[in-house]
């Protein structure tokens, strides 16, 4: 299906759900509102005319040295298998959560457990509903989302002394 | 082993049959497996992160420690989608050769998964033969570049230099050479007793649940569907080589196996006719602000002199967007999500590894099978932790 009958369909089963419609060159960003996520998410999975089957990935963006509102957002790059069409759904996150949170689409597509993991675990962005929301690619009792702005690239004790028995930071 | 009681058995990170650092927990009963928790990220080294500190032409050769099996066709990815947030489009001839390039670092992933899934499972000649073919295309990497297993060959814009007479030549040796190759590895294995065994029926998994699953490449084709990035959405110049792409009926190991080894034969046939219709011109865009002037004009004009030099220091400066690009890797969906703000940094880089996701399918492929199967499912998956890791 051609970028501009996608927007159409969606905004004409979602109308206000729909924040915005981009062009990313050749591929259609459409910016959903995070409540209605679920319900848009359930219906280009499957409806016969989308069918998007392939959740290709996920990824988080942090906005904080860009000045943009909010600070994070969710992409969600979906393919149809079938059509062979592409979309990228994104979904701010509201700033005003203590912590980020978006609901998971794990119910739809399997692929996003371990997309998801990852985001949380290098974003700090939690999923609601997760069903195995543990860091994955950093080790348990991590502090820290090393993609924030904030994380240092080099690390936080990389010029620290540490105890070569223990390996515990002194 | 009495009623309802398992064993844990940890496998890996060093277990060469986990081809790198993957830790699976598994849970037993008896010789069958109930439960399995893969562990990833031994080998994290936040390339992500440090490519947001990095102008754009610094990032390749990161990106050819992802799949350092197949690094061109990382930095082909890599490239495509920084190009397609420059908006810029690489001459023809580049493009042919960066199809070369490309397949030859299919052929090389290829190669080593056919060495080591069948030295896993028990088959020892295999590897040594599909080495030596491996040798070959490690010399034509020389040649291009200079490097061998990660060659950094391509640039933004184009390629680091256009390729000689002797790389011409080398390509049309192996080109001519490696059919029979293939047939030497098919009288191995396809109809060994053996191998069929222990690959057929194994790891089961249906079209259904592979796209649900973000399959993708050779291990979605294995389950029947045909979806190749190089057909579906063709980037490089794929539109204009004649190749077909194998699908599997079953699933199973011995399925994803045979896609494979007919890929190698449609990516040879890609390289024949690419580098017997090699366009003539230019490598490299013809975009002041992102191509290099070359070393004569250099000695004779001072702006060319300070033109290289900026490019050399910072690179071009992308515009503020957001872009995803993707290639059909050696393992699968190869994708690549830029965010520019403007400087001469990636704001954003996020890689899609196709790896990564096929291990998150893991344990719908072992458990119920014995600890050997599980050998020939990782196998067969072909992943790569240094992709997976990041």
């Amino acid at each position: 299906m051609e970028n501009a009958k996608i927007a159409e369909t969606v905004k004409g089963k979602f109308g206000d759900a729909v924040l915005a419609e981009q062009e990313c060159c050749d591929d259609l960003q459409l910016v959903i509102k995070a409540e209605a996520l679920l319900d848009v998410m359930r219906f280009l999975h499957d409806d016969e005319q989308l069918a998007f089957d392939l959740l290709i990935d996920v990824l988080s963006i942090d906005n904080s040295q860009r000045r943009r509102k909010p600070r994070f957002e969710v992409v969600y790059v979906l393919v149809s298998t079938t059509h062979l069409h592409r979309l990228l759904v994104k979904v701010p996150v509201a700033d005003e959560l203590e912590v980020p949170e978006v609901p998971t689409v794990t119910g739809i597509w399997h692929a996003a457990m371990w997309a998801e993991r990852e985001v949380y675990d290098l974003m700090g962005i939690r999923f609601a509903d997760h069903p195995d929301l543990r860091r994955i690619l950093t080790w348990d009792g991590f502090e820290g989302h090393p993609l924030r702005k904030e994380f240092p690239v080099e690390g936080k004790d990389f010029d620290k002394k540490w105890d070569p028995d223990t390996i515990e930071v002194l | 082993m009495a009623e309802g009681k398992t064993l844990t058995l940890n496998m890996g990170p060093h277990h060469p049959a986990t081809h790198g650092v993957l830790r699976i927990v598994l849970e037993l009963d008896g010789e069958v497996i109930v439960k399995a928790t893969p562990h990833v990220g031994q080998l994290h080294r936040g390339i992500e992160k440090i490519a947001e500190g990095m102008n754009f032409q610094q990032v390749i050769p990161l990106t050819d420690r992802l799949d350092y099996t197949a690094a061109s066709l990382n930095n082909l990815g890599y490239c495509l989608a920084v190009e397609k947030l420059l908006g810029i489009e690489v001459p023809k001839r580049a493009q042919y050769i960066r199809v070369i390039m490309g397949e030859l670092a299919r052929i090389m992933g290829h190669h080593l998964w056919l060495g080591s899934h069948a030295l896993d499972i028990g088959a020892m000649t295999v590897v040594f033969y599909t080495f030596r073919d491996r040798e070959m295309i490690m010399n034509i990497n020389e040649e291009a570049s200079g490097y061998r297993l990660t060659p950094s060959y391509l640039r933004v814009g184009g390629l680091a230099k256009d390729i000689t007479p002797d790389f011409i030549k080398f390509v049309r040796d192996f080109v001519k050479w490696f059919p029979t190759a293939i047939d030497g590895y098919h009288t191995l294995l396809t109809d060994n007793i053996i191998w069929r065994k222990r690959t057929m029926g194994v790891g089961k998994v249906s079209a259904e649940d592979a796209v649900n699953f973000g399959f993708t490449g050779p291990s979605l084709r294995g389950s029947g569907v045909p979806y190749d990035l190089r057909k579906v959405r063709p980037y490089s110049s794929y539109d204009d080589f004649d190749f077909q792409v194998p699908v599997g009926e079953v699933g199973d190991v011995y399925d994803r196996y045979l896609v494979r080894m007919e890929e190698f034969k449609q990516s040879i046939n890609i390289i024949d006719q690419a580098i017997e219709n090699l366009p003539e011109g230019p490598v490299n865009v013809d975009n002041p602000w992102v191509a290099n002037p070359d070393l004569g004009a250099v000695m004779e004009d001072i702006s060319a002199l300070i033109r290289r030099f900026k490019i050399q220091c910072e690179g071009p400066h992308a515009p503020e967007g957001e872009v995803y690009a993707s290639v059909e890797g050696s393992k699968g969906e190869l994708g690549f999500y830029l965010v520019g703000d403007g400087s001469e940094h990636p704001y954003r880089m996020k890689i899609r590894s196709p790896c990564y996701i096929l291990t998150s399918a893991l344990p719908k492929m072992i458990v119920g099978h014995m600890i050997a199967d599980v050998i020939a499912i990782i196998g067969s998956i072909d992943i790569v932790l240094g992709e997976i890791d990041r």
